[in-house]
């Protein structure tokens, strides 16, 4: 083929554009950002250059707490939710009537927005002069005391939080599982039926190590959604995530960012940045795991 | 044998619970939304269904809050930010499948490298960025952030790349355009990828919540998610959550209605690149 240059650029000149106005330029920026100290939108002043912000957002009880509450919450959902997805996957590749239904009805979660239906589920968890709600009559029923899980204490707040947020990943593993479970060669498993192998053995001899690049890619992506979860928690707890104490990193950036204590993208940037390191670690870590643990 | 039976019932059993623990939040979004204001506040112990259903609470959605301005605009926002991520990434993808310029490799390496970087990281500067260009509070300012997803340019290239070379030089030889070659050849036989990525980051669109939450605070220009978050906070006046279920009902249809037609062509899409998870 014929090497044609300047018509080449051309065809690339608008993706070109956004991805250095969007892309390239903020994320050379966001380090500039992060070493300009204090810096203070309204007055556009700083006070200096270096490491100030770091150490100043280290020591923000705000930000500490945001970090805790990220690590909770990561911790939680995904071993919870990739283990369920597991299951499921594993319910539906063995059945077969009902199972497009199944499929269909688990995927509606990723289709519905996340700040609309959260208002759902704040009003099934919350407690009010009014009513106790739908769940703490299901606590009732079971002779639990009842808790108002919106305003209450930490854990009954964690508690929605990460359910909430497993019932949001849950229709994207869910979906990658299942198509990885039915891409597994049958003639495996007739070998082992030949075999005699029992079902459990099955499983953990030939469905598991064949998964295990799904599972470990479910794992990374996971890892990583829940470190930018944010969305879920505004929808149930609302936008003062500090007054509640549920606020996560995310939270945290845009709210140094924009809101009523922002004005300092600075700080914005160096929390930003730690975010993405911590990620990257995690994702590094992961992936030096797997290698030890995928079969193929 | 009966082993068996058991365990396949074991199953059922499982699917079916979550099938409710998922079913539920929008079976109650439905119910509460038809109860009146008074039933709802009436019941301490709420009824799983009603005998009364009434729609008043879709009209107050629409009247007592601008609910209907806040669909146009992200009709408006969903619209416009995908028909340009189409154009760019078509214009892009065809660059990377079909034409030979010096630095392919480099440029193409960097730009998947793009692909991993976190919106969080960028979204400050394009805040700064945006407000000193006065785009606060506009379309374009809520638009033209939102349009680059480096994947779907990915996605488009391989596909792209599946089409025989063949018809690309046949084309050459009848002295076809590259953009005729492209628009008559190209797009047609790529279909399939084209609306994939369309359904996505329509999806995508109606979803968004974290930019345009900072880039407006005039509630002309809110998308849904800010508007039902706007409803929550300063709405229908002391909790009527019968009409606030109402305006979630309403949210949420376009989206449930797009995925129950386009049901296979949604879940292949988000196999083969989708996230949220």
């Amino acid at each position: 083929m014929e090497t044609n240059n300047r018509k080449a650029w051309l065809y690339l000149l608008p993706a070109g554009i956004f991805l250095a106005v969007f892309m390239v330029y903020p994320l050379i920026d966001v380090f500039i950002y992060s070493l300009e100290e204090s810096y203070n939108f309204a007055s556009q002043t700083s006070r200096g250059t270096g490491l100030f912000n770091f150490s100043y957002i280290l020591h923000d009880p705000f930000f500490l707490q945001a970090v805790r509450n990220t690590a909770l919450c990561v911790i939680i959902t995904v071993p919870i939710s990739t283990g369920l997805s597991l299951l499921i996957a594993f319910g539906l590749s063995s059945i077969k009537p009902l199972r497009n239904l199944f499929q269909t009805i688990y995927f509606l979660p990723y289709v519905t927005n996340t700040l609309a239906v959260g208002l759902v589920f704040m009003i099934l968890f919350k407690k009010t002069a009014y009513t106790d709600g739908m769940v703490n009559l299901l606590i009732r029923f079971f002779h639990g005391p009842s808790v108002d899980f919106i305003d209450g204490p930490y854990w009954a707040k964690m508690f929605v939080l990460c359910f909430y947020v497993i019932w949001i990943v849950m229709p994207f593993k869910i979906l990658i599982l299942t198509s990885a479970l039915a891409s597994v060669d049958s003639s495996y498993y007739n070998a082992a039926k030949v075999d005699g192998t029992k079902g459990w053995r099955i499983f953990l001899r030939i469905t598991l190590p064949m998964i295990s690049p799904t599972v470990f890619y479910l794992i990374i992506t996971g890892f990583i959604g829940a470190f930018k979860e944010y969305s879920d928690a505004v929808a149930l707890f609302g936008t003062n995530l500090n007054a509640a104490k549920m606020n996560t990193i995310v939270g945290y950036i845009y709210d140094m960012l924009y809101g009523d204590s922002g004005g300092y993208p600075s700080y914005a940037a160096a929390a930003a940045i730690l975010l993405f390191i911590i990620i990257l670690t995690i994702t590094v870590v992961n992936l030096l795991v797997s290698r030890k643990h995928v079969y193929y | 044998m009966t082993n068996r039976k058991i365990k396949t019932v074991l199953i059922y059993v499982l699917l079916a619970l979550w099938a409710l623990i998922v079913l539920f939040p929008f079976y109650w979004m439905v119910l509460t939304s038809l109860k009146s204001y008074g039933v709802y506040n009436s019941e301490y112990i709420p009824k799983f269904f009603t005998l009364s259903p009434t729609l008043q609470n879709y009209f107050d959605a629409f009247s007592a809050v601008p609910l209907g301005r806040y669909l146009l605009n992200t009709l408006i926002f969903t619209v416009c930010t995908t028909a340009i991520m189409v154009v760019v990434a078509v214009l892009a993808a065809f660059a990377f499948a079909r034409l030979q310029f010096r630095g392919k490799n480099l440029v193409f390496a960097l730009f998947l490298s793009l692909m991993m970087l976190p919106n969080e990281l960028v979204i400050i500067t394009n805040f700064v960025t945006i407000t000193n260009a006065g785009l606060r509070n506009s379309f374009p300012g809520l638009i033209l952030p939102s349009v680059m997803s480096v994947f779907y340019v990915y996605l488009l290239k391989e596909n792209f790349e599946m089409v025989p070379d063949n018809l690309y030089l046949a084309a050459k030889v009848d002295g076809t355009s590259d953009m005729k070659y492209l628009l008559r050849v190209l797009v047609p036989i790529s279909r399939p990828t084209i609306i994939t990525i369309i359904i996505l980051k329509v999806i995508e669109c109606w979803n968004s919540y974290v930019w345009p939450r900072l880039i407006t605070d005039d509630p002309k220009f809110y998308l849904v998610s800010n508007g039902i978050q706007e409803i929550r906070q300063n709405g229908f006046g002391r909790e009527n959550i019968p009409a606030m279920m109402a305006a979630v009902v309403v949210i949420s249809i376009p989206l449930i209605v797009l995925f129950l037609i386009f049901r296979n062509k949604i879940m292949a899409g988000v196999l083969r690149g989708g996230t949220k998870g």
